[in-house]
């Protein structure tokens, strides 16, 4: 029972990463497209925190966190460049 | 479950790899790109690789990105030009 | 221990419609403002959720999991912040319907209510 919840709800993130992805091909303006990169990374951790629920494998929280370091840091930059030229 | 998670990321991919070749905008082919290689440390998270995963999210996402808008920077230094809208 | 596993489910669950609102949100919010903070303010706390109700089905990982909530937590105003100020000093305009831009009138040296 409990296990179907955990799919029901990686499910549901899957289609808010696929609804987000639309606004990056669609947006009028780089920013636009930041924004959506930015809630596509925050949802993608989720999924990789629910993968390693289903596998059982520890390991790959490791790698969520270095995912949001490292997208955290691509976004402050790309920011830093629409405002001032890096 | 995996194998759909790896469908849609791969799907969005493609997606995104066309956006950034058929853009005109040089800053949002560079977020594309960013994208691509984000959605890619996903799917090597999937086949059981966190330590390709780790490197490809630290590498393609991170220094790519900012080696490129460094390279931006500079083609708008020598162009004299402060868009991001190259015409070439 | 069966019931830790269900509430953490039904947590999750929540924690999806919440990605889910926080992706709609980002689709039709009808400017690049409206758009961040629908983005961010709804995809923290539906991380949140979603990454405690993990944790709770599985206790052992609870310390690690924690960790990352802290780190979304104390990171993503910050990017959203940085955002904003990059749009605003882009010159991305406002919707229509918008009532006041205090940074404008900041910037502008004008005494104001926006504190």
């Amino acid at each position: 029972m409990a296990n179907q919840l955990f799919y029901i709800a990686t499910a549901i993130a899957l289609l808010a990463v696929v609804v987000a992805f639309l606004r990056l091909l669609k947006g009028p303006d780089p920013t636009d497209r930041v924004v959506a990169l930015d809630g596509m990374t925050i949802t993608s951790i989720s999924i990789i925190t629910a993968a390693a629920f289903f596998l059982g494998r520890v390991i790959y929280i490791d790698v969520a966190m270095v995912y949001a370091l490292v997208s955290f840091l691509g976004v402050v930059a790309i920011a830093r460049f629409i405002e001032r030229g890096l | 479950m995996s194998v759909y998670i790896i469908a849609v990321f791969g799907v969005l991919m493609v997606f995104a790899a066309v956006y950034a070749i058929y853009s005109r905008n040089i800053l949002s082919a560079i977020i594309a790109s960013g994208v691509i290689s984000l959605l890619a440390s996903i799917i090597y998270i999937l086949l059981a690789a966190p330590d390709v995963a780790m490197t490809e999210a630290a590498i393609g996402s991170g220094l790519t990105t900012v080696v490129f808008l460094l390279a931006l920077k500079r083609i708008n230094r020598l162009r004299g030009t402060e868009e991001e809208d190259v015409d070439a | 221990m069966q019931d830790l596993e269900l509430i953490g489910g039904l947590l999750s669950v929540v924690g999806a419609v919440f990605l889910l609102l926080a992706a709609i949100g980002i689709i039709r919010m009808p400017d690049v403002y409206n758009r961040m903070q629908a983005g961010t303010k709804a995809t923290t706390l539906g991380s949140i959720l979603f990454l405690l109700g993990i944790g709770l089905a599985n206790p052992d990982w609870l310390g690690k999991i924690l960790l990352l909530v802290l780190f979304i937590v104390f990171t993503n105003p910050i990017s959203s912040h940085v955002l904003a100020r990059a749009a605003h000093h882009r010159g991305i305009p406002l919707a229509e319907g918008s009532v006041r831009d205090c940074l404008s009138d900041d910037e502008a040296g004008e005494e104001g209510g926006c504190e």
